[in-house]
């Protein structure tokens, strides 16, 4: 019997959770299925650390925060999915902080805010800096209680079924067994967050491949604006340990080799010693990591056996504050870097962080496929444009992680029972990964050799600031990877608790989406966010006030093709930070 | 393939890892466990003792003079004294357990565990010296 | 420190054999590495078969842990030079079925996670138009400490009473329990005390004290159980000496 249930979630991190949970209560009576490659805990919003913003305080506006992150996004935001998103966020938060979250607070008791880069006023709720980790345990906690939420926890999906027109189900090896199971669905939610593995020095997961995209790319939904990679300016070297934008926002400076705070010769304004709103370091972090490579190229960072750094310094926020709003960070610190903020400088370089594009969706969550949604990091609504605030993304999870469960959920009381030649395809997707992978013996490639040339190669030439030049060289290079790893070779063929085996579909995945990114990126032929080109440094609204769409031929190929910004009530402006 | 015939392809099998019946030996901290618990026989030994004494006492002055006899005797000193060690065992485990076992709160800051832990031993030494000013006049 | 340590890796493959071994690799020790990328050097360079789960890196997702020289650990947060000049074990967790090599059958425990009700119970909703439910800093501070777990397992591995009575609760079931009695949002104490002072709930514990030793995170189980059977003991002598309506 195949397992057959009305929606699919395909993730079980904030967002997966948090539509789960819409479903449960919208209509308790739809069976919901959280289909995981790891336990929900361990799903990488755990990560998230610094905090989740939402207009609370009187002296705050919806529209101020609309502003602030279409400006962010250097208006390349669709401007009713912002505003959607900054209306709808209080309450989300709200509710999680009913459901149990352990927010921080005002002596009085009330939700305490803090500032974030970027924002021109305190609205990013925040617990102490283990947001991300307190807002997944509360949801994942939450969720026990709807029964009609059943698990698949472990279970590592390869593919998206469609038949008639609309996805009906997915392929999944359930990694104690390795059996390769068909689960069918009326409609399939994508939650699996982002791709930040496609590059070799990053803050994300191990589990972080970009399969929720590379699915939708497979089964021919586009992906949408694929070129605007975030960086996060301060990563610990080595590792890729993030340290919270937070540990600006409570005080902390930027300073190169000389001590100096460089980023006041960015177009960022003035040091002062308090941090400011949108100014120095508080500025967005598109600004602050591209900030570091002209210092880096004026010879003023730090070199270390793992690269440039510039240095972050807490000392003078002193051992209390640290203690109480950053403690992770002095952990993190203590334990993988050998160094205390309270007393030493922390050295910090950019770090791929957050993908902006993903997934076209609607507001809903809907993609062009009938019966796919997606929602979180995976999705590209598109609320961050190019360039994401830090604190939006948590909030985001759980805005259009609810709107997408109620849009699947009413659509899937709507399907008939799936059509049995979803069965026929997911037979067809077993005998692919058993000759592939499982029962190839004759292949020559290794799958490290491979991803080690894929991250170089997106370092290299899709980096914080890329050319027509060096992305034509990626195309190639990409080209001839796909080609080498369809005869990359296995060491292990056994059936219980295969990574090997999902090790090579991640690479499979990334392969793809590496592609989409590369080719969204030539294409777009100006700069702007997080996309910088050398040879057109200028935002061209004449052009490029448009999302860019990737399309997968059916050979393999990658097609690009442009929907227009929705504009609301913000015309294009300059970005001003700083003033 | 060469399969134990015990694995169907699709089937996990799992391997239990049989618990040791000499598990506590394995660390100084589950040792230092099982001496405690082994120390609630020598608690109740104590309390055995005790009523003793008192049946002894209501016996009459020959009875008592029989007991404190039986009592010198070098075994049963002996095994007083392994029980005080015991009992010394289980009391100061309950005394550092103390301030895991309650929060207390003075003017909204939690009491710092020491201090807990330190009026216990500080109530200990003050009743001990009370008994033994008792015992003394 | 030597350029290069040896990892004895427990390896149990139940396609092919009844009953685990130790395999030998050698492996790079540069100082800033962890155990875990030893293994990864391992699964990447020497041998794909090797198996054992990982994700964060950061020691927040609670995916590593397994028995290094004998202790459970976090082995992103554990560094080989630690062990130098070696040789490392590395094994799974205890007091768990291993599925294959270093990696742990945890069912049991997301079976149990629901018993104990870890979510906010309420007698009345209060409406999100009402705003926020006021939590003084000190209220805050009341369970915080016991809302870090990241259900890493080491405390499992740790405890005796777990491996002796697969029936116990265990210390981070027992602990999160906890973390929802002290929330000063919660209600639903009663309803949990049923589960928990029932005698594989907080009385299996015998107060070994290891769970709270090898946390990562500071939770101290070992406290919230403690503190939970206070409770349920004083709970227990006002039903005894109370007439019901008084409780």
């Amino acid at each position: 019997m195949t397992p057959s249930h009305d929606v699919v979630l395909v993730g079980g991190g904030g967002a997966g959770l948090r539509a789960a949970i819409a479903i449960g209560e919208t209509n308790p009576r739809l069976r919901v299925a959280v289909v995981s490659k790891v336990y929900p805990m361990r799903s990488h919003t755990v990560s998230a650390e610094g905090g989740a913003a939402a207009v609370i305080r009187p002296d705050d506006s919806l529209d101020e925060h609309a502003y602030d992150t279409i400006s962010g996004g250097d208006w390349l935001c669709d401007q009713d999915a912002v505003e959607a998103f900054v209306k709808e966020s209080p309450e989300e938060m709200l509710r999680l902080e009913h459901w149990g979250c352990p927010w921080s607070r005002e002596p009085d008791g009330r939700i305490a805010v803090r500032p974030f880069g970027g924002m021109k006023r305190m609205r990013t709720w925040f617990a102490a800096d283990k947001t991300g980790f307190h807002m997944l345990h509360t949801l994942f906690q939450t969720s026990l209680k709807y029964t009609s939420v059943q698990r698949y926890d472990e279970w590592f999906v390869t593919k998206l079924l469609v038949a008639d027109g609309r996805v009906q189900g997915v392929v999944a090896i359930e990694l104690m067994s390795g059996k390769i199971e068909t689960i069918a669905a009326k409609a399939v939610i994508l939650c699996t967050g982002g791709c930040g593995r496609v590059f070799p020095f990053t803050t994300n997961a191990n589990i972080k491949n970009g399969d929720g995209m590379a699915l939708a790319y497979q089964a021919g939904a586009p992906l949408k604006d694929m070129e605007f990679v975030q960086y996060h300016p301060t990563g610990l070297p080595f590792t890729g340990i993030l340290i919270t934008e937070a540990a600006r926002s409570e005080g902390g400076y930027l300073i190169n080799k000389d001590g100096y705070r460089y980023l006041q010769d960015y177009n960022l304004g003035k040091p002062e010693p308090k941090p400011v709103f949108r100014s120095m370091e508080l500025g967005p972090r598109d600004r602050l990591s591209q900030a570091f490579i002209k210092e880096h190229e004026k010879g003023r960072t730090i070199e270390t056996p793992y690269g440039a750094v510039v240095h972050l310094d807490l000392r003078h926020l002193g051992e209390k504050l640290i203690n109480a709003k950053i403690p992770f960070v002095r952990e993190l610190c203590l334990k993988y870097q050998n160094i205390d903020p309270v007393r030493e400088l922390i050295p910090v370089r950019p770090v791929v962080h957050y993908m902006m594009g993903g997934v076209h969706t609607d507001i809903n969550g809907a993609t062009p496929l009938a019966g796919l949604y997606a929602a979180g990091e995976v999705a590209c609504v598109s609320m961050n444009g190019a360039n994401r605030l830090g604190s939006n993304s948590l909030p985001e999870l759980l805005v259009f992680g609810a709107r997408a469960g109620r849009a699947a959920a009413e659509f899937a009381s709507r399907q008939p029972e799936f059509n049995p030649a979803i069965l026929a395809q997911a037979e067809d997707e077993r005998r692919r990964l058993e000759r592939a992978f499982l029962q190839n013996t004759g292949g020559r490639e290794r799958i490290v050799t491979i991803r080690d040339e894929m991250q170089k190669t997106m370092e290299e030439s899709a980096g914080i600031y890329r050319s027509g030049d060096s992305l034509m060289r990626a195309v190639e290079k990409l080209r001839e990877l796909q080609n080498r790893f369809r005869s990359v070779a296995l060491d292990d063929h056994s059936r219980t608790y295969n990574t090997e085996l999902t090790s090579a579909v991640e690479l499979g995945f990334m392969l793809d989406v590496a592609e989409s990114i590369v080719h969204s990126a030539l294409r777009r032929e100006e700069s702007r966010g997080a996309h910088q080109r050398t040879d057109f440094p200028a935002r061209d609204d004449q052009r490029y006030l448009t999302h860019s769409l990737a399309y997968r031929n059916l050979d393999g190929s990658c097609r690009i093709e442009y929907v227009p910004v929705t504009i609301t009530r913000w015309p294009p402006a300059e970005r001003v930070y700083g003033k | 393939m060469n399969q134990q015939p015990n694995y169907t392809e699709h089937h996990p099998r799992w391997y239990r890892t049989r618990v040791s019946t000499y598990w506590w030996l394995e660390k100084p901290a589950y040792f230092l466990f099982i001496l405690r618990e082994l120390s609630s026989v020598f608690v109740a030994w104590f309390v055995v003792f005790l009523l003793m004494l008192v049946a002894a006492v209501t016996g009459g002055a020959e009875s008592y003079r029989q007991f404190l006899a039986w009592a010198a005797r070098p075994g049963v000193v002996a095994l007083n004294v392994v029980s005080l060690l015991f009992v010394l065992l289980h009391t100061i485990t309950w005394f550092n357990l103390a301030p895991q076992a309650m929060a207390v709160r003075f003017r909204g800051k939690r009491v710092p565990g020491i201090w807990i832990a330190g009026s216990n031993y500080a109530a200990w030494v003050i009743v001990s010296g009370v008994v033994l000013w008792l015992i003394v006049q | 420190m030597p350029d290069r340590i040896s990892l004895q890796v427990l390896r149990y493959r139940p396609e092919q054999e009844a009953e685990p071994t130790v395999q030998e690799f050698e492996v790079p020790c540069h100082k800033d590495w962890v155990v875990l990328d030893g293994l990864n050097y391992i699964k990447d360079r020497l041998d794909g078969s090797l198996t054992y789960r990982w994700s964060c890196r950061m020691g927040i997702c609670g995916s590593c842990g397994m028995t290094v020289n004998g202790e459970p650990k976090l082995t992103c947060a554990t560094f080989l030079s630690e062990y130098a000049p070696g040789p490392v074990q590395v094994a799974p967790l205890r007091n768990f079925p291993i599925i294959r090599d270093l990696v742990i059958e945890m069912g049991d425990f997301m079976r149990k996670l629901p018993e104990v009700k870890p979510w906010i119970i309420r007698k009345e909703e209060k409406p999100l138009a009402e705003g926020e439910y006021l939590q003084t800093p000190e209220q805050l501070d009341d369970y915080k400490q016991f809302s870090m777990c990241i259900n890493c397992m080491l405390c499992y591995a740790a405890c005796p009473v777990v491996g002796l009575d697969s029936h116990f609760l265990g210390p981070a079931a027992i602990a999160l329990a906890q973390r929802y009695n002290l929330d000063s949002r919660d209600q639903g104490a009663a309803e949990r005390l049923e589960v928990l002072s029932q005698h594989e709930g907080i009385w299996g514990c015998t107060f070994v004290g290891e769970c709270t030793k090898v946390c990562p995170k500071n939770v101290d189980p070992a406290g919230a159980i403690q503190r939970y059977k206070l409770k349920a003991t004083i709970e227990w002598l006002k039903s005894f000496f109370m007439p019901r309506g008084a409780r």
